[in-house]
């Protein structure tokens, strides 16, 4: 079991988990934290495989640099959303009564 | 209240989602993952044909980076779709419905809200912190070129030092000044003037010559990092003044 093998693995892991709680929590917030960690999972795997040998792949390198960059923009916009739910409805989960 | 809502025990268990399928979904997830590992652990490793070919033609780049050659040279479109998504989501976060604070004569953009009541040893900590990680965020984005760095990590721990200044509480930023617009759309607006100049000399937008390569992306890289480090700040205070203000009307 080489280390990239060990880091890809621990990617797929973080992509369960985090696509458990996106299916599973109520709370925007909770899911949105979820789709971060989904996200990470994913620059993990594409981080370790992009390694043959002695060789790095720049490709997969740049690609996360873009999609970390592009992750936190979509978050706060995310929260903003969140924020403006609140303020119209008070309520940031689906199933809470009003 | 927004704050207070967030962690109350009854939602841990909720989404309408019976135990049963909670279980179900875990087991399936699971399931899902380890069929995941399995393909990596077989799959062979695809030939590192990009790998090489990037590698052969760095010299062609104007930077010895072969991450940064291939963010700002070989593919740098899609650097610049990103800027251009940061910018949409710097311009629909801009405060435009926020109360612009205490009307002045003249907006500044760095105000000092309590000069005094201030802490001597965080102030004292700032004095050092701030100047430092600017310099870091320099030296990051010099670097770019040759190792690991460049724009995007310059732009983050430049914002980081402002994130610190709000977070101290002495100091505000207020968005609604011309500077900050110009700062925030700076690294597009010189992205597209160099493809734009390119395209008039050259003939091709993207495709930079190689004597002027370097010196193309270091303008591009300057600019990206004033407009990220803008944008980074102004997401962490927008959302902070947000919640702030949906408190202060929850209390009332």
């Amino acid at each position: 079991m080489t280390q990239d093998l060990l880091y890809s693995i621990a990617g797929i892991v973080l992509f369960g988990i985090g696509l458990f709680g996106v299916i599973a929590a109520a709370h925007i917030i909770r899911k949105l934290i979820a789709i971060n960690i989904m996200g990470i999972g994913v620059f993990m795997v594409l981080l370790a495989t992009a390694r043959h040998g002695t060789i790095t792949d720049p490709l997969p390198h740049a690609m996360v640099l873009t999609g970390i960059v592009v992750a936190v923009a979509g978050t706060a916009l995310c929260l903003w959303l969140a924020l403006q739910i609140h303020q119209l409805d008070n309520t940031t989960s689906k199933d809470q009564p009003q | 209240m927004f704050l207070k809502l967030e962690f109350q025990e009854h939602k841990l268990s909720s989404a309408g989602l019976s135990s049963a399928t909670r279980y179900l979904l875990g087991i399936l997830i699971t399931v899902l993952s380890a069929a995941l590992a399995f393909v990596i652990i077989r799959s062979e490793k695809a030939a590192p044909d990009l790998a090489t070919l990037a590698t052969n033609k760095l010299n062609l780049s104007g930077v010895e980076n072969p991450v940064t050659a291939v963010l700002l040279n070989f593919r740098s479109y899609d650097t610049l779709l990103e800027i251009a998504v940061l910018l949409i989501v710097a311009v629909s976060i801009l405060p435009d419905r926020l109360p612009i604070p205490a009307a002045t004569a003249k907006i500044q953009f760095l105000s000092n809200m309590h000069p005094h009541s201030v802490n001597p040893v965080l102030v004292g900590l700032l004095k050092w912190l701030i100047p430092l990680a600017i310099v870091m965020g320099g030296y990051l984005l010099w670097t770019g070129a040759y190792t690991p760095g460049g724009a995007f990590q310059a732009g983050a721990v430049v914002a980081g030092a402002g994130v610190a200044l709000s977070l101290a509480g002495h100091h505000r930023f207020i968005w609604q000044t011309a500077s900050v617009r110009i700062s925030l759309s700076l690294g597009l607006l010189m992205f597209v003037m160099v493809a734009a100049a390119n395209a008039i000399i050259t003939g091709t937008t993207l495709q930079y010559p190689t004597p002027y390569a370097g010196s193309f992306i270091l303008i591009i890289e300057v600019a990206a990092t004033v407009s990220i480090a803008a944008t980074l700040l102004l997401l962490f205070t927008q959302l902070k003044a947000m919640v702030e203000f949906t408190m202060k009307g929850n209390n009332q």
